[in-house]
């Protein structure tokens, strides 16, 4: 009597078996899939959030007061371009736009736009990009302030070389022309508040 | 300036110190070799701020407390 119960004992066992066994299996190699060390990629998502900090710093330190207020309240800096030379005494320019003061935009990671701000007309969108060559970094680009610094650097300091590497096009390749206007316009109205907060404080150092 | 890491600090020294100026002109020139650019804010006679394009290391004037290299323009789309 004991030996068969002990038989069917084993015969549900091993009928048993092959249905739990698989079940069993897929939950061992799960629990060693939690267990596993994954090797860790290296992306750290504070990593770019720290070097925009970085480069805000730095351009902050490199451009004057004015133009770092104007790049933290407005997103972009305004520069004047040095290559504008007046007609010839004399001479009767073609181009009424001749020797006129010009100026870019410089937003980060678009275009460069110049313009006559005695006019507001928009003249070319300069597209210039600031690649690494070097690895392993060459795969990502530079912090936006990063990116308006060095523009900001290669245009104060050598703009005719680099409009001559630049991808030059018509106003509203790639920047909106209304969105240019738009910021001109909030530059001008900028630039007003600005002068008026200066004359005040000035008008009340000197009732001081 | 690295893309993806901002401002890296590549090298420092004193040009006064001639092992320093050694250090600082080799990692000039790598940094150049690399194909960066290398440029020297500065204050203008007139208050101005700009940036002045450096070539070579003798062009570096010799009060600038920095050299900033950052990657060599390119046409973009």
């Amino acid at each position: 009597m004991l030996l068969a119960a002990i038989a069917i004992g084993v015969v549900i066992v091993a009928l048993l078996w092959d249905l739990v066994l698989p079940s069993v299996k897929e939950a061992v190699e799960r629990y060693k899939a939690r267990r596993a060390i994954i090797p860790g990629s290296s992306y750290d998502p504070g990593r770019e959030r720290r070097a925009e900090q970085r480069a805000r710093q730095l351009l902050r330190s490199c451009v004057n007061d004015e133009e770092w207020a104007m790049y933290r309240d407005l997103g972009f800096i305004r520069v004047w371009g040095g290559l504008s030379r007046a007609p010839r005494r004399g001479r009767i320019s073609e181009d009424p736009r001749a020797g006129a003061p010009y100026a870019y935009l410089v937003y980060p990671h678009k275009p460069i736009v110049a313009y006559l701000p005695q006019t507001g007309e928009l003249l070319n969108e300069y597209c210039v990009e600031f690649p690494d060559e070097t690895r392993p970094y060459g795969s990502s680009r530079l912090p936006d302030s990063d990116d308006v610094l060095a523009k900001w650097m290669a245009l104060t300091g050598d703009e005719r070389r680099l409009l001559s590497m630049a991808n030059m096009h018509l106003p509203g390749r790639q920047v909106d022309p209304k969105r240019v206007r738009r910021d001109l316009w909030h530059l001008s109205q900028w630039e007003r508040e600005r002068l008026r907060r200066g004359r005040r404080s000035q008008g009340e150092v000197g009732a001081a | 300036m690295k893309p993806g890491h901002g401002e890296v600090l590549i090298a420092e020294g004193d040009v006064e110190v001639a092992e320093e100026e050694e250090l600082l002109i080799r990692e000039f020139r790598h940094q150049l070799d690399q194909g960066m650019w290398a440029a020297v804010p500065e204050r203008t006679n007139v208050g101005r701020r700009e940036a002045r394009m450096i070539k070579a290391f003798e062009d570096i004037p010799r009060d600038a407390d920095r050299v900033i290299f950052f990657p060599r323009a390119a046409g973009g789309v």
